[in-house]
């Protein structure tokens, strides 16, 4: 065992995670924010609107992540218009690149996990509301948002895990993250395993905080379904 | 008295689900410290006639004045009624406490929180004012104990008098009561038709749509019959269930009586 080796390595791994998790973050942030848009044209009543928040989730769900990846990598700048565009200055940034494919993707997942989220809200709880005279806003911040919140930690808590793992696509378009990082020593020494595994176990690591941390949020939200109060 | 403005009335309330008219013109007053009852059996329209009277259902026809505020109601393009003024409609809805079959407390809250969730969001009025109010009223229909409680961990019994001092704590002007003890364990029924006998004798004026023969007989002041969407037989309780008004009437509550 070449110590010396393996702890360079882990720690020229280690100096990449923050890039990994930006991207992560940004983009399930992202995401997030059209998950919300998406989700609010289907329920909004307006037929036109729901069949196109379909169409978005029937194709960001339905194509590899790596080539809406590549289309938006590649096949933007290849658009005279948007190199022209206001956007070109972010849109010529892999990182930014990357944050927009992953962001989009992750919106047509997350915003089905609402929708789930949202028609598993009962319907007595709505009623109530109304009947105490709530509008529609306070409705939805006091009752139906907290219900449903409840309702999609666990699926939610998936996708968050699940886009953890998805950043390492974007070693494909020169960002340096964990997993280009990993790529690079193994091409460099040709140790092959040593660099995946050590990425591999790191990635592992952060999921493995990230679902205890969800795990932890969700039981402190449920106090409700656990047992009696003795 | 009778120049009084009535707590509530209802005229001419018509209501129709595609073909199936369920209401066909219904109308009630209801002056202060009234108790009505209204009965019928499964699918006669009391539970429509009390949902639409706070706009759960839209009626497609017919005035709801509650206090002498009437609910401006508009036509939409299609013929279909609606509310003219969401706004009015949610304010009269916090004047009209409505308990359901189905208690519909809210989950996530305790019974507490339940209690005070309208009074402090709806009604802006001051929190600490509102959480003392609700321990009171938790005290008053005897689950003082559990304010801390999940409606999850009580008894179904206990979660429809959590849900009826839920409505009290509004400060309504009128109860309205759907069915309050059907999803009821046999058991658990008289201590929620006490809570209501309580709220009865200390003169809330209330709608009570029910299966309580009992109820209905000895404690309310009125009784409305609703058949196939009209009312069948209305009046004193004790007139109406000497039998002499409505064969109909005779017939369901044998019938109820099994």
């Amino acid at each position: 065992m070449d110590w010396d080796f393996i702890g360079k390595t882990f720690w020229r791994l280690m100096a990449a995670l923050p890039l990994t998790l930006e991207v992560w973050l940004f983009s399930v942030v992202l995401g997030g924010l059209i998950a919300a848009g998406v989700v609010w044209m289907r329920v909004s009543g307006s037929k036109p609107l729901a069949v196109l928040a379909r169409g978005y989730v029937a194709i960001f769900r339905g194509t590899p992540l790596l080539i809406q990846l590549f289309l938006v990598y590649y096949g933007l700048a290849s658009i005279p218009a948007v190199r022209h565009s206001l956007f070109w200055p972010i849109l010529r940034e892999p990182f930014y690149c990357g944050v927009l494919a992953l962001g989009l993707c992750t919106a047509g997942y997350q915003s089905e996990i609402f929708r789930g989220a949202l028609l598993a809200v009962p319907h007595g709880a709505i009623e109530a509301a109304k009947a105490c005279g709530m509008s529609g806003l306070t409705m939805f911040r006091r009752i139906i948002f907290p219900i449903a919140l409840r309702h999609a930690l666990p699926a939610y808590s998936t996708e968050m895990i699940s886009m953890v793992k998805a950043t390492a696509l974007v070693s494909l378009i020169t960002l340096w993250d964990v997993m280009s990082v990993a790529l690079k020593i193994r091409n460099d020494t040709l140790v092959t395993y040593l660099p995946l595994i050590l990425a591999g176990a790191i990635y592992f690591t952060v999921n493995y905080i990230l679902g205890a941390a969800f795990l932890s949020l969700e039981r402190r939200l449920s106090p409700h379904l656990r047992a009696r109060p003795s | 008295m009778p120049d009084a403005t009535p707590a509530l009335t209802v005229k001419g309330m018509h209501k129709r689900f595609g073909a199936l008219e369920v209401l066909k013109g219904i109308s009630l007053t209801a002056n202060d410290g009234d108790v009505i009852s209204i009965l019928g059996s499964s699918g006669s329209g009391k539970s429509t006639f009390l949902r639409c009277i706070n706009l759960l259902e839209t009626p497609d026809q017919g005035d709801v004045t509650v206090a002498g505020e009437l609910i401006k109601m508009k036509r939409k393009p299609d013929g279909t009624a609606e509310p003219a003024d969401r706004r009015q409609v949610d304010r009269i809805r916090s004047e009209l406490g409505m308990v359901f079959q189905g208690f519909n407390l809210w989950s996530h809250l305790t019974v507490l929180e339940n209690l005070i969730e309208a009074p402090v969001h709806v009604q802006k009025r001051p929190r600490a004012e509102c959480v003392d109010e609700a321990k009171a009223l938790l005290a008053k229909v005897g689950i003082g104990d559990k304010h801390s409680y999940y409606p999850a961990h009580l008894s179904g019994g206990q979660q429809q008098r959590a849900a009826i001092a839920r409505a009290l704590a509004m400060r309504p002007k009128v109860m309205l009561f759907d069915e309050p003890t059907s999803a009821l364990d046999p058991e658990l029924v008289g201590e929620v038709l006490r809570v209501m006998r309580a709220l009865a004798d200390e003169g809330r004026t209330m709608l009570v749509v029910t299966h309580e023969m009992g109820f209905a007989r000895d404690v309310s002041s009125r009784v409305m019959f609703l058949h196939k969407g009209q009312v069948e037989a209305e009046g004193e309780p004790e007139a109406l269930f000497s039998g002499a008004t409505s064969e109909r009437f005779r017939q369901f509550i044998s019938k109820e009586r099994g």
